[in-house]
């Protein structure tokens, strides 16, 4: 491939790719271009490199690398579980249908409601609407209060449905995060979240 | 120039408007500090912390125009808690008390209360621009206060705030008399607003360049607001559904037509694919196209679209144009200067959208590109060394792999081969934001040709001290430096203190950086407000000086420590 303009596209295979002749050698006299130790390079967050080893100066780097990445292929939900990443800023729904509505169920409520997530920015906006949606009950909001609900005395914690098919308790990720994975909502009445073993409310980041 | 009068001096001052020219004349002499400070009109505050509301109001009687920026840029990624600071309401306060006649404020990253916003349109009879770019804090109701009492504004411009909605009486709160708007930009508000109501707005607005709509706004409104505002230059379009046949479609497309005046597109906050053929003409005049908020449009009706646009020359997408797309546009825009690729699903890697290719196709095609900002789910040493040999302007350069430890898929190697190429030909780079499998010799190459380079942004890179060592020592106009995940630590940060009073800030998280280290800086340099984020339960004084630090924020100030932190910010 050539461009009118003489511009250099990929060089693609003219007798095999040649590195060695592209690389720049641009080290100090002395230093060595990689280094041996390929584990230690991650800061001590280290969500994505538990999932990839790379060896570097390997012979062999394909079979390796390969075989890190599958494994990394198999657990996706590792990859998502790094806050901040990408950089793109959540704000953002690029790309996205901006509508998300989700059902919203109530233990003991006769019917369901649905609500459109797209319409909050963060938790504490959320579970307000859900109070006055179903306004008999009351939710055990973000600060761990025990809210008890004035008629009826019943306290609801609200759980969520991700993408994998398993019931979350709200609150635990970044708010944009809730967003993407959620499918539908549950008020799931308190007494019946015995045994979760729930000891601290998550920290809603409430801009999120 | 000491022969001449102050005033003319001034006259001639007048002709220097960039806030680094300024700023260089008022170190001259006395004379001219002065006389630059009593003229000086325009005041840009790239960190709120590093100076207070009265020493500006003190300096600069004269201030009409004032920038803030509050949170630091990893705010944007969900690295900073909520509540960190950044209040713009005692600046606001303090300049309501003083004599300044404020005409302009623009802010970003900062919190905005709806207060603020109203002792701010309720305190300057001159204010006429309002421009707020990543901020939280407040409701509609703020921006109601803004439309009801600003009897002469002119500019409104809302960009991606976090606000919450009341549901849109705020428009029906600009006066029918006020007609002076020139640019209205309220494309984050997610509720709905009164159509009408905007309708009457535009009508009586003879000025009004730049119209930027939400998603509620339906293409039926748009058609009518075309039929009042010819005259546009900008426009941000909300909802863009509609069936073809209908008689509505038709008047908007002949209505657009006549829009020959507009140059910059963007919104599509909803989009039929169908519909998309009514903007064609005026594509060929179009010079910012933004399309990376448009939801459902394939990679065919992006290609389509920016086949026309032959004098694009900035264009902001959605990665799923495709490698083959970026192809379309390396050979129709020619005048192309600065290209931004962002993630359609940033957390879906098995769609491989656009690669190493369409950025080689790019660099190919478009001679002018100076602007990079590209997320991809790959890159090759090979590709990003094309790049540096077919493109030596860049001023901006920012490479975001979606796995951020990705090496070179083909050779398996690390990415510094490929920057270091990048670096070493664009001499004029101001701004770089690195990705991907890096060790230390990426760094190196950095501080060895990195020259001009004003801000950096680091994650998941490097092996040892020596990586940062490099950037601090070799990059001298450095100014923000942000590191996230990398293995630097205390022999780092501490080698060259007094390198910190020379830039702005400093940011690391997840690295290696101990709080003794912290401790240690922020005692032998007075200058510089060191803050630990420290979200665990656990206490300051039952902490060990070996204990890591999770998030470090330093920045240079004349004000010393801020008063407005919250609990879990440290000041050192």
């Amino acid at each position: 491939m050539s461009s009118e303009n003489g511009k250099r596209l990929l060089e693609t295979d003219a007798g095999g790719l040649n590195f060695e002749a592209t690389e720049l050698t641009l080290g100090l006299p002395g230093e060595p271009r990689v280094t041996s130790d390929g584990g230690a390079k991650l800061g001590s967050k280290r969500g994505i490199s538990e999932t990839v080893d790379l060896k570097l100066g390997d012979n062999n780097p394909e079979v390796k690398l390969g075989h890190s990445l599958q494994e990394a292929a198999k657990s996706p939900v590792s990859k998502t579980q790094v806050v901040g990443w990408p950089p793109v800023r959540g704000f953002a729904k690029r790309g996205k249908k901006s509508c998300k509505y989700v059902k919203v169920a109530v233990d003991g409520a006769p019917y369901l409601r649905k609500v459109d997530l797209e319409m909050y920015n963060s938790y504490q906006q959320l579970l307000t609407s859900l109070e006055d949606m179903f306004s008999c009950f009351t939710i055990r909001n973000y600060l761990n209060e025990k809210k008890i609900d004035q008629v009826n005395g019943i306290e609801y914690m609200p759980t969520y449905e991700d993408k994998d098919g398993d019931w979350m308790l709200v609150g635990d990720v970044p708010w944009q995060m809730f967003v993407e994975s959620c499918k539908r909502l549950r008020l799931m009445k308190s007494s019946e979240a015995v045994g979760l073993g729930l000891k601290t409310a998550p920290k809603y980041s409430s801009t999120n | 120039m000491n022969y001449f009068p102050d005033e003319v001096v001034e006259h001639v001052f007048d002709f220097i408007t960039s806030h680094k020219d300024r700023n260089s004349v008022s170190l001259v002499c006395k004379s001219w500090y002065k006389i630059e400070r009593y003229s000086r009109q325009r005041v840009f505050i790239g960190n709120c912390y590093s100076i207070t509301p009265q020493r500006l109001i003190a300096r600069f009687p004269g201030l009409k125009s004032l920038t803030l920026k509050g949170k630091p840029h990893f705010a944007d990624f969900n690295l900073v808690p909520h509540d960190w600071g950044g209040f713009v309401y005692p600046w606001i306060k303090a300049l309501a008390k003083s004599k300044i006649g404020l005409e302009e404020l623009r802010l970003k990253r900062m919190v905005v209360s709806d207060d603020s916003l109203e002792l701010l349109s309720k305190s300057f009879p001159n204010f006429k621009s309002l421009v707020l770019v990543s901020c939280e804090g407040f409701t509609t109701d703020g921006v109601a206060a803004i439309a009801a009492n600003c009897r002469f504004l002119r500019e409104l411009d809302l960009q991606e705030n976090e606000v919450e909605d009341h549901r849109g009486h705020w428009l029906s709160c600009f006066p029918e008399s006020c007609t002076s708007l020139v640019s209205l930009n309220f494309a984050c508000l997610k509720g709905e607003i009164n159509l009408a109501s905007l309708e009457r707005l535009v009508a009586r607005s003879p000025n009004l360049k730049s119209l930027r709509l939400n998603r509620v706004v339906p293409l039926d409104t748009l058609q009518k607001l075309l039929m009042r505002a010819p005259q546009l230059v900008d426009l941000g379009i909300g909802s863009y559904v509609d069936d073809p046949s209908s008689e509505v479609f038709s008047k908007l497309k002949a209505v657009i037509q006549l829009c020959n005046s507009i140059r910059s597109l963007s919104g599509f906050l909803e989009v039929a694919p169908w519909c998309m053929s009514a903007i064609y003409p005026i594509c060929e005049n179009l010079t910012f196209l933004n399309l990376s908020y448009a939801p459902g449009l394939q990679g065919n009706d992006l290609t389509k679209l920016v086949q026309q646009c032959r004098k694009l020359q900035r264009l902001w997408i959605l990665d799923c144009i495709g490698d083959k797309g970026l192809g379309v546009v390396a050979s129709t825009c020619k005048e192309l200067q600065e290209l931004r690729v962002f993630p359609s699903d940033p957390y879906d890697a098995e769609n491989a959208a656009v690669t190493e290719e369409g950025l080689v196709l790019i660099s190919a095609g478009c001679p002018k590109l100076n602007s990079l900002l590209y997320f991809c789910h790959q890159m090759t040493n090979a590709a990003l060394i094309t790049v540096a040999r077919n493109c030596t302007n860049f001023i901006r350069f920012r490479l975001c792999i979606l796995d951020p430890v990705k090496a070179d898929p083909v050779t398996n190697q690390p990415l510094d081969e490929g920057f270091g190429a990048i670096v070493r030909s664009n001499k004029s780079l101001k701004r770089l934001s690195l990705s991907g499998h890096l060790t230390d010799q990426v760094f190196l190459y950095i501080g060895m040709y990195a020259k001009k380079l004003e801000m950096l942004s680091i994650a998941f890179a490097g092996d040892s001290n020596k990586g940062m060592l490099y950037v601090l020592n070799g990059c001298k106009k450095l100014r923000k430096l942000e590191i996230r995940d990398c293995p630097f630590g205390d022999v780092a940060l501490l080698q060259d203190m007094g390198k910190y009073e020379t830039m702005r800030s400093l940011w690391m998280s997840s690295c290696k950086v101990t709080l003794g280290a912290c401790k240690t800086l922020a005692k032998k340099m007075p200058s510089l407000n060191v803050e630990i984020i420290n979200e665990s339960e656990q206490l300051e004084f039952s902490l060990d000086d070996r204990f890591l630090v999770d998030k470090m924020y330093l920045y240079r100030t004349l004000v010393g420590h801020r008063k407005d932190a919250p609990e879990y910010v440290w000041l050192l």
